[in-house]
């Protein structure tokens, strides 16, 4: 019984039962450890991995010398949130701060990307819905994703980590034309 | 000396300190378990969008509340009841330092009170994991300490106990199975709590203006070191309450020790770096060190869950079967003693845990999924399955069977008792495939309102969401139910059940 000391020797060979779970269950655990890696080189949805740090001064002259290139536009009546379209070729930076992803952004369709993320203040969460994609921001990294759109629309990023009492407000738009 | 009595149930020499000690912790965390279980409803009431109950800020509050109570405060004081049980009642000895016992009790409900009181009144709003640059008050952090330095006393209270049972000849070559799989908790405990020491004392003096800051992304990956491995402490602590289910109900002997006891040095081994996997769409690390501490660790650290998820309901099989229950693959399940919550509720553990909680983890944890679930309700739902659905509900189970060995007192109601277990776990697997459903289309978690009518920018998701919102809030709603049915049954037993005569 298991709560007694168990008598004599018991490191005895396994029951066959026992054993057939085992292996079974060892192979499993093999298969899911080997396909990850293998999921990372063969599939399309690894996360991205360049970050370097910066501070949040630099980061945000880097965020506003991109706006003032790039900028065509605002967002629309209710707000003034800069709309930018920024060059493929050149690097792309989206500031997050307390409550607040800035600028909104227009892509082009099957072009990618180098779209750099920081915050200014606390961990915010980047998610890009409808296609639910989760990145973590963080203040002090710019962390580096590579972003490919392959359809057209109208997409919302929300802030999935909590950051404070207008957490939910945290709201911000890229376009694909 | 210390008074000894034999239990007439188990057949232990029970020590009237250890004794003591267990009913005290097991009492309190039922209290906490209450306050954790009505922060719960007021927070699923919230999120449920046809009532969104609280103000934003009080949501959050209460969220924070909702975390600590329900996943540290309940399940830590049951687990120091473990800790005196393991190694004392079970080993025929008595607790080796009384005192310390008391110091621990003392320590771990002043931190408590602390961190309450800080959260309650506003000055810690930084939910569960209070990720740097968030800030809360000092005391918020100092009762955090007071309570982990307690649990960690706790834990080593373990080790000296069964040291001086080894001197004393109450045990020859190894602990009892159960013993041993408390034993892997309490080292998984103090590994788990020199992480804790080591990112909020630090986080303490940065509070206090001592330090300038601390790095946030060093922050994550030392707290989840905590965070994380300290649910590998109730994983074993619930694994090691299902083979004390089969032993004390059905005198089930396990098939192999050997095999057993391999899974849970398995967990010791592999379940701290694994942790990392709560960073894989962080930046700085590096994928392949990702891959690794999150694959192959990951990995062994579920073959253990594997081995016991075979090895618990083979055990009871065996044991049912020399009863007699011989017709059929099924008539021992059948005839099990499914009215007897302290068993059923450790059945269910074992099932939901496995299917619910340790299937999902499995998934999630894994680099591709990780990006598309990240952060989402998904994970909310993951971990309700584990946690709350396998250890709470094996918690609950061994109150069930304590009130008995301890308390030595009758479970009032016994028709609302039986009933307990499958209404709890049916409102918490509701709960929990409906959070994860719901994640699966992006709800964020810790989040006060999914439709952003505040926002800047306008967001619907698919109405198929709002079904899940509102199917989870039913789920929670039954499980508050079930929760409440178990307070009121065990409290009331033990301040008032009749009294079990020799």
């Amino acid at each position: 019984m298991a709560i007694y000391e168990p008598e004599g020797n018991w490191w005895q060979p396994i029951h066959k039962d026992e054993k057939i779970w085992f292996i079974l269950a060892l192979i499993w655990m093999l298969v899911s450890f080997f396909y990850m890696p293998i999921q990372h080189f063969i599939g399309k949805q690894n996360p991205p991995t360049e970050s370097y740090r910066v501070s949040a001064e630099d980061f945000d002259g880097l965020v506003e010398g991109m706006v003032k290139k790039y900028q065509i536009g605002t967002t629309g009546v209710d707000n003034d949130v800069p709309l930018v379209q920024p060059n493929p070729d050149e690097p792309v930076f989206l500031r997050a701060s307390m409550w607040e992803w800035y600028p909104a952004l227009r892509l082009e369709k099957d072009k990618t990307y180098k779209i750099h993320l920081s915050s200014m203040d606390l961990l915010h969460g980047f998610s890009i819905q409808p296609i639910n994609l989760n990145l973590m921001v963080i203040p002090g990294y710019d962390y580096i994703a590579n972003i490919k759109p392959t359809r057209t629309g109208d997409y919302r990023i929300l802030c999935n980590e909590f950051c404070g009492v207008g957490h939910h407000t945290m709201v911000g738009k890229i376009e694909v034309i | 000396m210390s008074e000894m009595r034999t239990c007439e149930s188990t057949g232990l020499k029970i020590d009237k300190t250890a004794e003591n000690m267990v009913m005290l912790n097991v009492t309190t965390a039922i209290i906490f378990l209450a306050v954790g279980g009505a922060a719960a409803l007021l927070v699923l009431l919230t999120r449920w969008p046809a009532i969104h109950l609280l103000p934003v800020e009080w949501y959050y509050r209460w969220l924070t509340a909702h975390g600590l109570v329900a996943l540290i405060v309940w399940i830590l004081f049951f687990e120091m009841a473990l800790v005196y049980f393991g190694s004392a009642i079970l080993l025929n000895t008595r607790i080796a330092v009384p005192i310390l016992s008391k110091v621990v009790y003392g320590l771990m409900l002043v931190g408590v009170t602390l961190v309450a009181g800080m959260v309650l009144t506003g000055n810690a709003d930084v939910l569960f994991t209070s990720y740097v640059p968030l800030q809360a008050h000092p005391l918020y952090y100092l009762g955090i300490i007071l309570t982990a330095v307690g649990a960690l006393l706790g834990f080593i209270h373990f080790f000296i106990n069964i040291a001086v049972a080894k001197k004393e000849g109450k045990y020859k070559k190894t602990l009892p199975l159960v013993s041993f799989g408390l034993m892997a908790g309490c080292i998984i405990g103090i590994m788990t709590l020199a992480h804790g020491a080591a990112i909020y004392i630090p986080t303490f003096l940065w509070s206090l203006g001592i330090l300038e800051s601390i790095d946030p992304e060093a922050y994550r990956l030392v707290w989840w070191g905590l965070g994380h491995s300290s649910q590998q402490i109730n994983v074993c602590m619930m694994v090691a309450m299902w083979y004390m289910t089969a032993a004390f109900l059905f005198d089930a002997k396990p098939l192999s020790e050997k095999l057993c006891r391999t899974a849970f040095v398995l967990y010791i081994l592999f379940i701290n770096v694994a942790s990392e996997h709560h960073l894989l769409v962080d930046p700085v690390l590096s994928t392949w060190h990702k891959i690794v501490n999150t694959s192959y660790v990951m990995h062994l650290a579920v073959l253990a869950s594997m081995i016991h998820a075979f090895a618990v309901p083979a055990a009871m099989e065996v044991a049912l079967r020399k009863k007699g229950y011989t017709n059929g693959l099924f008539e021992w399940l059948k005839k099990a003693p499914w009215g007897n919550p302290g068993f059923s509720a450790i059945f269910i553990s074992i099932i939901l845990f496995g299917f619910l909680g340790g299937i999902t983890g499995v998934i999630f944890g894994t680099e591709q999924f990780s990006i598309i679930r990240h952060n989402t309700w998904a994970i909310t739902g993951h971990f309700h399955g584990t946690v709350v659905a396998g250890t709470t509900i094996a918690f609950m189970g061994a109150s069930y069977q304590f009130i008995k060995i301890f308390f030595r007192r009758e479970l009032i109601m016994p028709g609302i008792a039986k009933l307990q277990p499958f209404v709890y776990g049916l409102g918490i697997m509701m709960l929990s495939i409906c959070m994860m459903a719901a994640g699966s289309f992006g709800v964020p978690r810790r989040h006060w309102d999914y439709n952003f009518s505040d926002a800047p920018f306008g967001y619907q998701f698919d109405p198929t969401v709002d079904v899940f919102m509102s199917l989870t809030g039913v789920g929670g709603v039954i499980a508050t139910v079930g929760g409440a049915m178990f307070i009121v049954v065990t409290l009331g037993s033990i301040f008032a059940g009749k009294k079990i005569e020799k």
